[in-house]
């Protein structure tokens, strides 16, 4: 079982590979769109990407309450629990 | 009784490659006269910067026929060796009869076997698997695959999501036998659950019983998603049925349909440097079946991809429907 820390890193560094935004910018409060100007294609990949990373599934339904990086690392948790 | 079978050639290839591209230039600055855009947020979320539509004089059916003339040369088959025309069409607006009799009679392939084929923007994909097929079994020798299109005539100028999208235009490839394999096994397949993800707005009943248009729609967030993710898995299962590794690889030729969908195949296939990407989206936009072949003919004329090359073409689109191959480049 991944920590929040595992999970978070290993996010950052998808966020990375998709949008070039900065590991260390990657931070659990920052809003992926306002903060990391992630755009809504940007943010559709590293969806999918989360999804084969993490072996989770994110329906669009939950894909639109992930507003921050924060959410995202709940998220995976709690599908992963 | 015996019933007699018959074989064919033992393997196929691309003998020669042809395009045409309409002549009316629409910029980004022209498209954000009908839709509420700019070039930049078009430019940052395709790619493109100008497309091409068809002007006076120009159809379906010119485009097709310039760019099979143009194939045909190149492939130094003559005309009357053409024994199967395959066009792949979504725009092509008589339903009956199809285009590819009238295309192989213009083109001198008399006689030769002609059909349509509708499979969107994997229909070029699709053909070359069909043509293939046919050489190999000895029901054709020489095929003609072509992919023409004038979506500019299903889409709809008031809807700000795709009307930047779409484009005109017409490729083709000469395949024929050959003593060494120039054609992968094709990885193909559908998922007609996901069918409204890209779809017309109505059939032509509907469009004639209510006076509207029979538009193309698309929900650009879910084809992104298919495509980003399950249809770079398929690219990589292509690469495995070919007995090949990334590092085989001189040129990726996906369908253009997005330069951002591209860029995230790419992540995914995590192909090496040296590979050429097709990026034709640029300046013809997406022209669905044709889209492949002309990026292929674009490469090859400009030197960037060379005769012999190897590589990796694979369209995706409405259907929901994919198919991909790797070819040695005519």
């Amino acid at each position: 079982m991944a920590t929040s820390e595992e999970i978070l890193s290993t996010l950052a560094e998808l966020v990375y590979d998709v949008a070039d935004v900065p590991v260390e910018d990657v931070q659990l409060d920052k809003s992926f769109v306002d903060d990391l100007d992630i755009d809504s294609l940007a943010m559709v990949e590293i969806i999918v990407g989360i999804e084969e990373k993490f072996g989770v599934t994110v329906p669009d339904d939950e894909a639109k309450n992930l507003k921050t990086v924060g959410d995202a690392v709940t998220y995976i948790e709690q599908a992963k629990a | 009784m015996t019933l007699l079978a018959r074989t064919g050639a033992r393997y196929a290839r691309i003998l020669g490659v042809g395009r045409a591209l309409p002549s009316r230039v629409v910029d980004n600055a022209e498209m954000c006269t009908y839709i509420d855009s700019s070039d930049e947020w078009i430019r940052q979320r395709t790619g493109i910067v100008e497309r091409r539509w068809i002007a006076d004089g120009e159809s379906v059916e010119t485009l097709a026929r310039d760019a099979s003339l143009e194939a045909i040369a190149n492939s130094g088959v003559a005309p009357a060796d053409i024994d199967a025309v395959i066009v792949s069409t979504v725009s092509y607006f008589h339903q009956t009869p199809g285009l590819a009799p009238k295309l192989a009679f213009q083109l001198g392939a008399i006689g030769a076997a002609a059909y349509d084929i509708s499979a969107a923007c994997a229909g070029f994909c699709y053909a070359i698997a069909q043509a293939e097929a046919l050489i190999r079994s000895g029901a054709a020798t020489h095929v003609l695959v072509v992919g023409a299109e004038t979506l500019s005539r299903l889409t709809d100028l008031s809807d700000r999501s795709t009307a930047f999208l779409f484009a005109d235009g017409a490729g083709a490839v000469v395949i024929g036998p050959s003593d060494v394999n120039g054609i992968s096994p094709v990885v193909w397949g559908s998922d007609g659950e996901a069918g409204p993800t890209i779809h017309q707005a109505t059939d032509w009943e509907g469009a004639v019983r209510d006076q509207t248009w029979p538009y193309i729609w698309m929900d650009g967030r879910q084809v992104f998603r298919w495509a980003s993710g399950f249809v770079a898995d398929a690219a990589l299962d292509i690469l495995e049925k070919s007995g090949l590794t990334p590092d085989d690889l001189d040129t990726f030729i996906p369908h253009q349909a997005n330069n951002r969908i591209t860029d995230a195949m790419l992540r995914h296939l995590k192909l090496p440097e040296h590979v050429k990407v097709a990026r034709s989206i640029v300046n013809y936009g997406n022209n669905s079946a044709a889209s492949i072949p002309i990026a292929m003919s674009e490469m090859l004329a400009s030197g960037e991809a060379k005769s012999g090359d190897t590589a990796l073409i694979i369209g995706f689109g409405a259907g929901l429907v994919y198919a991909g191959q790797v070819v040695t480049l005519p």
